[in-house]
């Protein structure tokens, strides 16, 4: 049996996407700038695919910015906001667990005389909003925080945040931007650009039943933000090149299911992942759950395994057909542990001992049965064949992330 | 990423458990990783003819520390310390580079057996 969980890397298709976009492939062909009835078609799917992405994030259609995905998104985002703004200031918050698509930005802009200021977050892994407030400047121009973390789940308190964000603006800081990576958010929670209050939002495609290799920046009206490619006046002249447009269909049309769908995929994702964790540690003895319980998206769950490698563990379960990721150094290959994780304050031990499971609209019960029995039997196997004596007793170094901001980069 | 060897000695360790009553034993740390194997060993004169290992790891520190056994029983002490990290990752077929302590590890824990078994 072939059972995958791990979602939040990416999934399948929808059949109902690949059926919306395999017309575009051939006798669709046509380029969304031409004049002629095939580019005119082209151009009309494009812009059918905008309104239904749109629609699913509450935003106008001009706002969507096609791009190739969710790190192009952040980056265009980020560097959008920063090179258009900077006369206006040089200093950027985020916070210690984005992806590296925000975090990796972040840094090169500190090279290049950004000071970045990077929060830490609760044992839950939350922000806190007083250190937002706190963090913010006369310099600020970009708050760059997650909407969901894409290992633990955790939903970031945005609406809150924008509102600090306003308060800063009614105060005279109206060059101040917030930009939120939804990337693992969208499809997984209601989503409304307008109620969050925030200025820029990523999401990828290939994260909800739609293609590699496409995604959208929202771009509330009206913000000044450096184009994402130069060339020709493509997406509003905000990126140039010729439109990827089976992509942006197959986008569109899963943008789609995941609206009509979206109470019915959460009450199940929903009751599978409670149904996974209950199993998992009514069966299997010392597990913790990793994250904020109730504030996470429907789909995901982290749990620590004490006292097993995740690699070890990952590894044996995909021998048995079962794919899940883990926080472990050395997955990967980046030799370091989850910087999510060891944010969130976790023991060295924790982090080792760490599986991400990540469900979509498609893992049924049968799977879950199958994953949980032989990560039981796999946990076990593992947990005998460890050295055991009067050294297991001691606690290991305990690795609590400082609860003071970072501050890097110039000032 | 790992090779097929790997999976398989993950899949289906061999050796595992503790003697009772070794000759030696070899009990060692990674302090980096906190990866560990304890290898106990009983020896019939200068051949080593029985061991059994546990192992807490990454995968390519389990499938060492599993390969190692295969390796070294019934040998002589003599041959023993000729084994190398490079025996280990040979046997394991490909080791990614950045992986290459896991052997070391495992050449650690016989080395710590032979300075037990002198004691």
């Amino acid at each position: 049996m072939k059972v995958y969980l791990d979602n939040s890397a990416t999934t399948a298709m929808a059949p109902e996407v690949i059926e919306a976009m395999l017309p575009y492939f051939s006798q669709e062909m046509g380029n969304a700038q031409s004049v002629h009835s095939f580019g005119q078609r082209a151009k009309a799917a494009v812009e059918k695919a905008r309104r239904e992405v749109a629609a699913l994030i509450n935003a106008a259609p001009a706002e969507i910015v096609f791009v190739s995905g969710g790190t192009e998104a952040d980056n265009g985002a980020i560097r959008g906001i920063s090179e258009a703004h900077r006369d206006r200031g040089n200093h950027i918050i985020t916070t210690r667990i984005e992806h590296p698509a925000v975090l990796a930005t972040c840094e090169a802009l500190e090279g290049a005389g950004f000071r970045i200021t990077y929060l830490p977050v609760s044992r839950d892994g939350l922000v806190d909003i007083d250190d937002v407030r706190r963090a913010i400047t006369n310099e600020t121009i970009l708050i760059s925080i997650m909407l969901a973390n894409n290992e633990t789940g955790t939903i970031q308190p945005i609406e809150e945040i924008a509102s600090v964000v306003a308060e800063a603006r009614a105060r005279g800081l109206d060059r101040l931007h917030l930009h939120t990576d939804a990337v693992q958010a969208v499809a997984k929670i209601p989503i409304d650009v307008r109620r969050l209050g925030v200025d820029l939002l990523s999401l990828s495609a290939h994260k909800f039943h739609g293609p590699k290799g496409i995604g959208a920046l929202y771009v509330r009206k009206g913000t000044r933000l450096a184009k994402l490619l130069y060339g020709g006046h493509h997406e509003r002249d905000r990126r140039a090149g010729t439109e990827n447009v089976p992509g942006i269909v197959g986008l569109g049309r899963a943008a789609e299911m995941a609206r009509t769908q979206l109470d019915q995929r959460m009450v199940r994702m929903r009751e599978l992942r409670e149904y996974l964790e209950h199993q998992v540690m009514s069966r299997i003895a010392n597990v913790r759950m990793n994250g904020d319980s109730e504030r996470r998206v429907p789909n995901i769950s982290n749990l620590s395994f004490n006292g097993v490698d995740g690699e070890s563990l990952l590894i044996a379960l995909d021998l048995k057909g079962i794919a899940v990721s883990t926080g472990s150094a050395c997955a990967s290959g980046s030799l370091e542990p989850s910087h999510v994780l060891q944010a969130l304050g976790l023991t060295r031990e924790e982090v080792r001992g760490s599986l991400r499971f990540s469900l979509s609209a498609y893992t049924n019960q049968e799977e879950i049965d199958y994953a949980v029995s032989v990560l039981q039997e796999t946990v076990t196997r593992l947990r005998e064949m460890a050295p055991v004596d009067e050294m297991d007793h001691v606690q290991f170094p305990d690795s609590r992330a400082h609860r003071e901001p970072a501050e890097r980069g110039r000032a | 990423m790992y090779s097929s060897q790997i999976a398989e000695h993950i899949a289906n360790p061999r050796n595992v458990g503790e003697l009772e009553n070794p000759s030696a034993i070899g009990d060692v740390t990674n302090e980096v990783c906190l990866d560990r194997i304890r290898l106990t060993a009983r020896f019939d004169g200068d051949e080593l003819a029985d061991a059994k290992v546990k192992a807490n790891g990454c995968p390519p520190t389990i499938a060492a520390a599993s390969v190692l056994t295969e390796l070294i029983i019934g040998r002589s002490v003599q041959e023993l310390r000729s084994l190398t990290r490079k025996d280990v990752a040979d046997a394991l077929g490909r080791l990614p580079p950045a992986k290459m302590h896991c052997a070391v590890l495992a050449i650690d824990a016989l080395r710590a057996v032979i300075d037990d078994l002198k004691r």
